[in-house]
């Protein structure tokens, strides 16, 4: 039983007519999934690796075309009428997704749509369903789950959304569950949460799994066969703990070896304090207005200290909320703050716009989406000389040039690209633009405000050695702020560890990793304590 | 919701006191008066109707009692139609207005929502194509080629609905002006329909719903649909406003006896009381549709919640 | 720098670019716009070159229907001559045609005299009236005239005038109205919403506050009183009128200016310590052009149809200066005895709506390409 293959993908191909002609995004691929088996889908943005699985659901966008087959039990799935499609799809194969804070309907309560899938596969009348929705409710923990079937989802949080979504999944009881990066949207407390919730659903019930993920951390703990998938085709599968052990394709070796390494060892003892934060505050203002009574107050930033030397990366952790950009633009004054901030022999704190400016290209910031931080209609050479204007008015049209050219080699793009435009550029291409934008300036201290968290892992490594390697060239101060405990590990040789505004624990990074003493520390570190492992293994 | 509803009813009244203010004085500070258009007029019976109105009262006092007036629901008398007061213009010219523009609301919000998502079903498909054509045609050719078309058309060359007149309401009077009426909303509300129905039909949790091999009806119906039609309640809003006070175009082409000209020819002939009764009228339509409107908002959308 | 010798730079494609290319492939809107632009020229240059004045009366041709072939057709020949010899205050006595001639006899109870022959020139139907033979006792004469050929592609009005140069001469009008009033909406609008949009917090609340009360103004209120105000000279009239269409535009540039604002690239030239004029000039300005352009292109048809209906209702362009609404007004009453009036202006208008339409469609799709 264990060996009988329930799906087949025969020679896939799928293409999407767009704007700019027709694309093919899956190339004639073939896998197998067995009754009760985890196979992981493992690949960059672009590999083709959702798509395959929408397609064999069905779910393409409406530019999008299957050819090929898609075998469940012997019938193909491309070819089923929509009836004889939805006996399968929903009750036999079902799929969860990334996206936990939009998969659910806004307008109706958890129940309804729990109810829903129950009553049109099984048949069950309203009562009957209400009852397995609840028995669903439980299974996957949620607390009160009484009074959850009449929440909407808005009032609940992604981590609760994604178990709604496992529930329904669930519902009817399927042979394979496809999970669409189910947890590259949560944080990473909750996705070691989800992930163990799917490990334990799946030893109860039985069904098998596709993981489709970017994530080798969860393919190691998981999966018991992987497809590595690159532009649309596979280029390696096999199982699991031998492919780790000994991958064959280059891609799979690169993927394999694309977690940042390496340490960073601290600054000299005696390196001069650049930039100083004393008992910073940040407080927003929400709602509030005429009649609508006074404005909500929420403490950002709730009292930090923070201390830069010069040469040392402070890695600042934290899960979404916790403040931590906020943290990295009050020190920078680009936000109005409370508490003393001091940068060398000058104090920031009652600094305005006028009294900053010439301190700007000392003081620089490179942001985590590289395709909004770049303005669309100026090209590159334009956007990186940008600071020049500013800083030196007095270079010529050809001297900034020259500059740009330079800037441009540094980070390890080709000059001649200088002319042309944001949106003509990969995604690390253009983070690396924005890092050259900091860097044309020389500047002291830097605040990376998440610069990897939007990239591949392969391209996050390289973003990672670049800055390394910018720092070591120019005796940079890094603020290293992230969710990604390895590439913070990778990077820095100090971490504050923030949550809710405040921060929960602080010190050496080997110490923070090695020895975390606070309990949400604990936590987070568990969350990628496997990964960490892995990594030291290969 | 209630505290939302008296809380919004309140914000009204400055809003409205703005408007009476501001049009008040605009008509005032225009040249002319009631009495010195080309009327003939002597000057005696002129000075004496002005006296009458109390037009020769400084301007502060006339619009002070005018205020009082307005806030015993009094209208005051129209100045060139003396026989009537605005009250009572209305009370003849609205249900009739009314009548047209609520049929006409009516039968856009249902063609045009239907027509919307067969486009949206079908997008890019012939369906689709005809249907963007006609909401292109509709919101393109302006009401006063219409209303002339349609009466050359059904009136004179087919000889199957009369050019014009009111006829004691009979429902074939009211089939040209209520298509031409029509016409523009259906291609708005079929336009809005569309996009908001493709934008839907392509979230993420019709995924979802798709996914759980839900029925075509449950996806389309319960779970697209829902969330599409909410663009259609808030336009809904201030086009009722507009639609059941009349329509200057429509009224005129087709000498229906409502209250859509009476704007119009109020100004010209500085029949400031009228001028003022129509805006007053305008303004509380569109306060009340507006406030309807995010009511009914909070019925389709629980995360709308007003406390 | 080591090694001064770089590659040419490549020549990247802007957003700009983009969008042209992608405006080119659009047939529909590349098709309205050569249409727009031939209107617009005919409009323009048109009227020199039909051999009518707009203002021109024709008394013979009353309601004339269109035709393709001359004027004046037979039966028309023998109205239009006991018209004439009518005011000539003699009788027709018989009458023939020889091609282009017209020959007839005339008598009367008194000799005639020979300069009435000038009433025959005075005519719209005949030219070069001439004495061919004279009784001896005066009483009666034969006359010759050549009939003078007249077109009217379009047919004429309830004057007599030719329609065809009043359709191009109020397309003329009508256009220019459409950009003057259009362009006056834009620069009140843009520059009203972006100094809200950019100021932000208090003065943003108050200036987005008077929109609002402005906006619940019935609409054909203000324009009722502009009208009032500036009488009926039609420049002043339509820059009221821009004035009046701007509060869409402040609205959109205020929402696009804000996000703007918001967007990281902004906040990247700020933390690079970037003027606010630098923002403005570098970032904002450039980004908010596609919205204004595509606004642009749906404001000028909105412009169109109100500068229309304020001729239907009279309060527009006055006589004798046209435009399309005031021909249409016209036609619309006159629908029962004399259709051409209403359908070659209402044609008009509504093909240029149709193509400023498409155009407007096309930029959208252009600048801002998320599939249909």
């Amino acid at each position: 039983m264990a060996n009988e293959s329930i799906l087949s993908v025969k020679d896939l191909r799928v293409r999407f007519r767009t704007l700019d002609g027709v694309v093919d995004a899956v190339k004639g691929i073939n896998l197998n999934v067995r009754a009760g088996e985890t196979v992981a889908v493992v690949g960059e943005s672009g590999s083709g690796k959702s798509q395959t699985m929408m397609a064999a659901m069905n779910l393409l966008a409406s530019n999008g075309e299957a050819t090929g087959a898609v075998e469940y039990r012997g019938k193909n799935l491309l070819t089923l009428s929509k009836q004889e499609l939805n006996k399968v799809r929903g009750r036999k194969i079902t799929m969860i997704f990334q996206e936990p804070m939009t998969s659910l309907d806004p307008l109706y309560t958890i129940g309804n749509q729990l109810m829903e899938p129950i009553m049109r596969h099984r048949g069950l009348g309203a009562a009957q369903a209400r009852a397995e929705a609840l028995r669903l409710l439980e299974l996957v923990k949620i607390p009160d789950p009484e009074r959850r079937l009449k929440s909407y989802p808005h009032e609940m949080s992604g981590g609760q959304r994604q178990r709604v979504m496992i529930a329904m999944a669930l519902a009817n009881d399927p042979d394979i569950l496809i999970a669409d990066e189910p947890t590259t949207a949560l944080d990473v407390t909750i996705q070691a949460q989800i992930l163990a919730l799917l490990a334990e659903l799946q030893r109860k019930l039985g069904m098998a799994i596709v993981f489709i993920t970017h994530d080798l951390g969860i393919v190691r703990r998981f999966a018991d066969r992987v497809y590595v998938m690159r532009s649309g085709e596979v280029v390696e599968e096999g199982q699991a703990d031998e492919l780790f052990a000994n991958p064959q394709h280059p891609y799979t070796k690169m993927l394999l070896a694309a977690e940042p390494t390496g340490r960073k060892a601290p600054p000299p003892g005696n390196a001069p304090i650049l930039l100083e934060g004393r008992n910073v505050e940040v407080e927003f203002k929400i709602g509030g207005g005429f009649l609508a009574g006074p404005p909500m107050l929420l403490k950002a930033v709730d009292r930090i200290s923070v201390t830069l030397k010069r040469g040392q990366t402070i890695g600042i952790v934290g899960e979404s909320g916790s403040g931590k950009s906020t943290l990295g633009r009050a020190l920078l004054r680009l936000l109005p703050s409370e508490g003393s901030i001091r940068f060398g022999s000058h104090d920031l704190s009652k600094a305005d716009r006028s009294d900053m400016r010439p301190l700007r290209r000392e003081l620089q910031l490179v942001f985590q989406d590289p395709f909004g931080s770049l303005s669309p209609r100026m090209t590159v050479g334009q956007i990186i000389t940008e600071g020049l204007l500013v800083h030196e008015p007095s270079l010529s049209g050809k001297e900034r040039d020259a500059r740009a050219v330079e800037a441009l080699r540094e980070v390890g793009l080709d000059p001649a690209m200088r002319n042309r435009y944001p949106h003509e550029f990969s995604g690390g291409q253009r983070q690396r633009i924005a890092i050259a934008r900091a860097m044309i300036l020389k500047p002291k201290v830097v605040v990376l405000d998440e610069p990897t968290s939007a990239l591949d892992r392969s391209v996050q490594k390289q973003i990672v050695e670049l800055l390394r390697n910018l720092q070591a060239d120019h005796d940079l101060s890094y603020l290293f702020i992230s969710h990604d405990l390895a590439v913070v590990r990778a990077m820095s040789d100090y971490i504050i560890v923030m949550k809710q505004g405040k921060i929960v624990e602080e010190g050496p990074t080997e110490e923070i990793f090695g020895d975390p003493r606070e309990p949400y520390t604990k936590t987070l570190m568990a969350a990628a304590i496997d990964e960490t492992k892995f990594r030291q293994s290969v | 919701m209630f505290l939302y509803v008296f809380r919004r009813l309140l914000t009204a009244i400055p809003t409205m006191f703005v408007i009476v203010t501001l049009a008040f004085f605009l008509i005032r500070v225009a040249p002319g008066g009631p009495f010195n258009q080309e009327r003939g007029l002597s000057p005696e019976i002129k000075a004496n109707l002005e006296a009458q109105f109390g037009l020769n009262d400084p301007l502060w006092l006339q619009y002070v009692n005018y205020l009082k007036n307005l806030l015993h629901g009094n209208f005051g008398p129209s100045y060139n139609l003396p026989d009537f007061t605005v009250t009572e213009l209305f009370a003849k010219g609205l249900p009739i207005s009314i009548q047209l523009g609520a049929s006409a609301l009516a039968l856009a919000l249902i063609v045009g929502t239907v027509l919307g998502i067969v486009a949206a079903l079908n997008q890019n498909k012939l369906g689709d194509y005809s249907v963007i054509a006609l909401a292109t045609a509709g919101s393109t050719i302006p009401t006063f080629v219409v209303a002339p078309v349609i009466q050359l058309l059904f009136g004179l060359t087919w000889m199957l609905l009369p050019i014009g007149g009111w006829g004691d309401g009979a429902l074939i009077n009211k089939i040209g002006p209520i298509i031409t009426l029509s016409l523009p909303q259906i291609a708005i509300v079929a336009r809005l329909m569309r996009g908001s129905m493709i934008e839907s039909l392509r979230s993420n949790h019709i995924r979802t719903a798709r996914a759980l091999g839900l029925s075509d009806w449950s996806v389309v119906v319960k779970h697209a649909l829902r969330g599409a039609v909410l663009p259609i309640v808030s336009y809904a809003g201030p086009a009722a406003a507009a639609l059941l006070t009349g329509s200057i175009i429509v009224e005129t082409i087709f000498a229906i006896p409502g209250i859509g000209r009476y704007f119009v020819d109020a100004a010209l002939n500085r029949d400031y009381t009228l001028v003022m009764g129509t805006v007053v009228l305008i303004a509380l339509f569109t306060i009340a549709f507006n406030l309807i409107v995010d009511v009914l908002y909070a019925f389709f959308d629980p995360r709308v919640r007003y406390d | 720098m080591t090694d001064t010798v770089v590659a040419a730079p490549v020549v990247g494609r802007s957003l700009w670019g983009d969008a042209w290319a992608r405006l080119k492939a659009n047939k529909a809107a590349m098709f309205s716009l050569y249409y727009l632009v031939f209107m617009a020229v005919v409009c323009v240059v048109g009227p020199y070159f039909v051999p009518h004045q707009y203002t021109t009366i024709y008394a013979d041709y009353v309601r004339t229907p269109p035709s393709l072939s001359a004027y004046p057709k037979t039966e028309m020949i023998e109205t239009a001559l006991s018209d004439v010899v009518k005011r000539m205050r003699v009788d027709l006595k018989e009458w023939k045609q020889e091609g282009e001639q017209v020959f007839m006899t005339l008598a009367s109870t008194k000799p005639i005299d020979e300069r009435n022959v000038r009433y025959i020139d005075r005519s719209d139907t005949f030219d070069g009236g001439k004495v061919e033979s004279k009784s001896a006792d005066g009483l009666s004469m034969v006359v010759s005239a050549s009939i003078k050929q007249q077109y009217f592609f379009f047919g004429t009005d309830n004057v007599g005038r030719d329609q065809l140069s009043r359709t191009l001469m109020a397309g003329r009008i009508s256009l220019a109205i459409g950009l003057l009033a259009g362009v006056v909406a834009v620069v009140i609008g843009v520059v009203y919403g972006a100094t809200a949009g950019f100021m932000g917090g208090k003065t943003d609340e108050v200036m987005m506050r008077i929109v609002d009360v402005l906006y619940s103004l019935p609409f054909i209120f203000f324009v009722i009183m502009l009208v009032v105000f500036f009488g009926r000279n039609f420049v002043l009239m339509f820059l009221a009128v821009g004035a009046v269409l701007w509060l869409d535009m402040a609205r959109i540039v205020r929402g696009q200016a804000l996000s703007i604002r918001r967007q990281e690239y902004v906040q990247a030239a700020e933390a690079l310590g970037v003027r606010s004029r630098g923002i403005v000039q570098r970032h904002v300005i450039p980004n908010l052009l596609g919205p204004v352009v595509i606004y642009m292109t749906l404001l000028v048809p909105q412009v169109i149809i109100l500068e229309s209906f304020l001729s239907f209702l009279g309060l527009g362009v006055q006589e004798p200066m046209t435009s399309w609404g005031v021909l249409i007004s016209v036609g619309a009453k006159n629908i029962g005895t004399a259709n051409w009036l209403l359908l070659f202006p209402a044609f008009f208008l509504v093909s240029t709506l149709f193509a400023l339409n498409f155009i407007g469609d096309g930029l959208r799709d252009a600048l801002d390409p998320k599939d249909r």
